[in-house]
């Protein structure tokens, strides 16, 4: 991996500590946001106004499965007892998208098997909409997940995952959702004993787009890797953030976040905490936020936050770094005979590599990449003008 | 046969006062084969000779003409000066994030010589450089200039022109930074580049340190942006003997 060019440490007061924070699967118990609150800072309201009150209709949304056999894909209502077991929501939105979904899918992966295809969930938006997923990775499994979300409308989800004891789960959430789109998203991990994820969620689409991801682990050896990627242009809003909450003994936590902005206003915000308690000895925790800002105009905000409460831990770091491809640069590539548009491609595709590569699923991959360079054509485009 | 011409060349730079000349009128042909040394103090006006040519943003050519066989090297962009054979190694390569020297190199061979090379022969030709310039191999998955020490950015910059083979190369204050074992390695990779390639070379530099280890026949003195005198090997050796301010018309530094 590349290294650090610049670290800094910010210091935030945080108004309460990580794990006091209001849980309820009641919207009514939460206020409705006003951009003030310490969760909601970043956020443009304004944008996102429509999800903050339940929507009138919710069934803008079309869901499409694709899964190997012997994988369970089942809808249900959303009472059913696998749902609300690990995840509940902590702020208003997801809570709204919790009561008011009709239905949810739940999709099991049975107990001692494995699946080398991917289980494909393809959420394709044309109004507004709640989902709720949940995933259930059975002892002893191992499996891919894929949830892509495409499309316009609003759009508030909750996904909710265990991964069950020495179980494996490779879990991928794509937003490449049309420029007008707005989604607001909760997921949460809960790990067994010995269990590991692997997610990888890229943000390329939408006007805004923010993102809670938490881990929490129910007994020793549970090991987190969460890698992130992000493409903000012009005017887009993509935010993330990530809380893992060390609440058992020797286990891992991963954090790896890399961003690119270009245009007027494109504003990408990441939040990493992590939680390390007291009955949390033995943990080993890093993560890293990169930001690769391409053009004047862009805003990345980066912060990440480290709560230790025991000294007897294996690791535990954090950085941030914000670069800029600059002038100097494409002189240096130019000198070298590469065209500007090469240049920033090598840049661009150099500066994703590690994030996009570790992504399984090959056609998603492939997305991904083409994604990367029609952003980085659109720049080119306007900087040749 | 290549041969870079330059003609009375002005070049400014904007200030917060302003723009400045900096370069007022300089003349200089060099052939293949030759090698040129321009010596002169800190801020004569050397180095912006050097990114003039290679067709740095910041320096704004006022009147005066630059041609490589002909072609009007100041119409070029910075990538078609590189493609039509001009090379720049630069005193302070910048560190590229994310991109690795093996792709760098690669990407630049391929944009120059107009297709990508034979993955084959292009693994043993970089290899064979790596070696004649001491370079390690791991430095191939390292990021370009990304945490290299000022030795290896040197001889990462020689790497690049070894396999770029361009036609006229400019080397700016190559030797700066180098200890002396260093800048034999340096020098011994630019002169199995200069015999075999026969590339015109330009050597940027404030000291006789490097023409020490490679030998160039003409050597011009840079005072206040023109070529002050021009002569051979000697002129070397009397800088050495008697400094800059031997040379009339040539301020002292600062002045």
């Amino acid at each position: 991996m590349a290294v650090v060019q610049e670290e800094r440490e910010i210091a935030i007061s945080v108004p309460v500590n990580k794990s006091e924070v209001v849980s309820s699967f009641r919207a009514d118990d939460f206020a409705v946001p006003t951009g003030r609150e310490e969760d909601w800072r970043f956020t443009p309201m304004r944008r996102v106004k429509s999800l903050l009150n339940p929507l009138p209709d919710s069934s803008g949304a079309k869901v499409a499965i694709t899964a190997p056999d012997g994988v369970n894909v089942e809808w249900v209502e959303s009472g059913d007892s696998r749902l609300g077991q690990v995840l509940t929501p902590v702020d208003r939105v997801s809570a709204l998208a919790w009561e008011h979904v009709e239905q949810a899918l739940v999709v099991t992966v049975p107990k001692g098997s494995t699946f080398d295809e991917s289980i494909l969930v393809e959420i394709d938006g044309s109004a507004a909409s709640y989902s709720k997923i949940r995933i259930i990775a059975e002892a002893d499994s191992s499996a891919t997940v894929v949830i892509d979300h495409t499309g316009t409308g609003e759009h508030a989800s909750n996904v909710e995952v265990s991964v069950g004891d020495r179980s494996r789960l490779v879990l991928t959430s794509v937003q490449d959702w049309d420029r007008s789109a707005v989604h607001l998203g909760r997921i949460h991990t809960q790990l067994g004993r010995d269990a590991t994820l692997q997610q990888v969620v890229a943000t390329f689409g939408g006007d805004t787009v923010r993102l809670v991801s938490t881990v929490g682990y129910d007994g020793p050896g549970g090991s987190a890797d969460l890698f992130g990627a992000y493409f903000a242009d012009a005017g887009q809003h993509l935010e993330h953030r990530l809380f893992a909450d060390h609440d058992a003994p020797h286990c891992r936590s991963n954090v790896v976040y890399k961003g690119a902005l270009q245009g007027e206003h494109a504003h990408t915000v990441w939040i990493g905490d992590v939680l390390i308690r007291a009955k949390a000895v033995g943990t080993d925790t890093y993560e890293i936020n990169r930001n690769l800002v391409l053009t004047d105009g862009a805003r990345a905000d980066s912060v990440p936050n480290l709560e230790i409460e025991t000294g007897e831990i294996t690791g535990a770091g954090h950085a941030s770094t914000t670069g800029r491809f600059d002038d100097e640069q494409l002189f240096y590539l130019q000198s070298r005979g590469i065209s500007a548009d090469i240049a920033r491609r090598l840049v661009v595709s150099g500066f994703f590599a590690d994030v996009i590569d570790q992504i399984p699923t090959e056609s998603i991959r492939t997305r991904l990449w083409a994604a990367v360079e029609d952003e980085i054509n659109l720049v080119g485009a306007e900087q040749s003008q | 046969m290549a041969e870079l011409v330059i003609r009375d060349l002005h070049v400014s730079v904007e200030g917060d006062e302003g723009a400045r000349e900096i370069l007022r009128g300089v003349n200089l042909t060099i052939r293949s084969g030759e090698i040129h040394a321009i010596m002169g103090p800190n801020g004569s006006g050397k180095s912006t000779l050097a990114y003039s040519i290679a067709g740095h943003p910041r320096y704004v050519i006022t009147s005066g003409t630059v041609t490589l066989d002909g072609a009007d090297v100041l119409a070029m962009s910075v990538d078609e000066r590189a493609r039509a054979g001009l090379f720049l190694a630069m005193q302070y390569p910048v560190e590229v994030p994310g991109v690795t020297v093996s792709n760098f190199l690669r990407t630049a061979a391929t944009a120059i010589r107009g297709e990508a090379p034979k993955l084959r022969t292009w693994m043993s030709e970089m290899k064979e450089s790596m070696e004649t310039l001491q370079v390690d191999q791991s430095f191939a998955s390292r990021n370009v200039n990304e945490g290299f020490s000022g030795g290896e950015r040197k001889r990462h910059e020689i790497l690049q022109m070894e396999l770029l083979k361009p036609k006229i190369a400019v080397l700016d204050e190559t030797d700066s930074g180098l200890d002396i074992d260093a800048l034999k390695v340096v020098a011994a990779g630019v002169n199995r580049v200069h015999d075999k390639e026969d590339t015109g070379l330009l050597l940027i530099t404030h000291t006789t340190r490097l023409l020490k280890q490679i030998p160039a026949q003409f050597v011009h003195v840079f005072g206040d942006g023109v070529i002050v005198t021009s002569g051979g090997p000697e002129l070397a050796e009397q800088i050495d003997a008697e400094g800059y301010e031997a040379f009339a018309a040539v301020p002292a530094a600062g002045e």
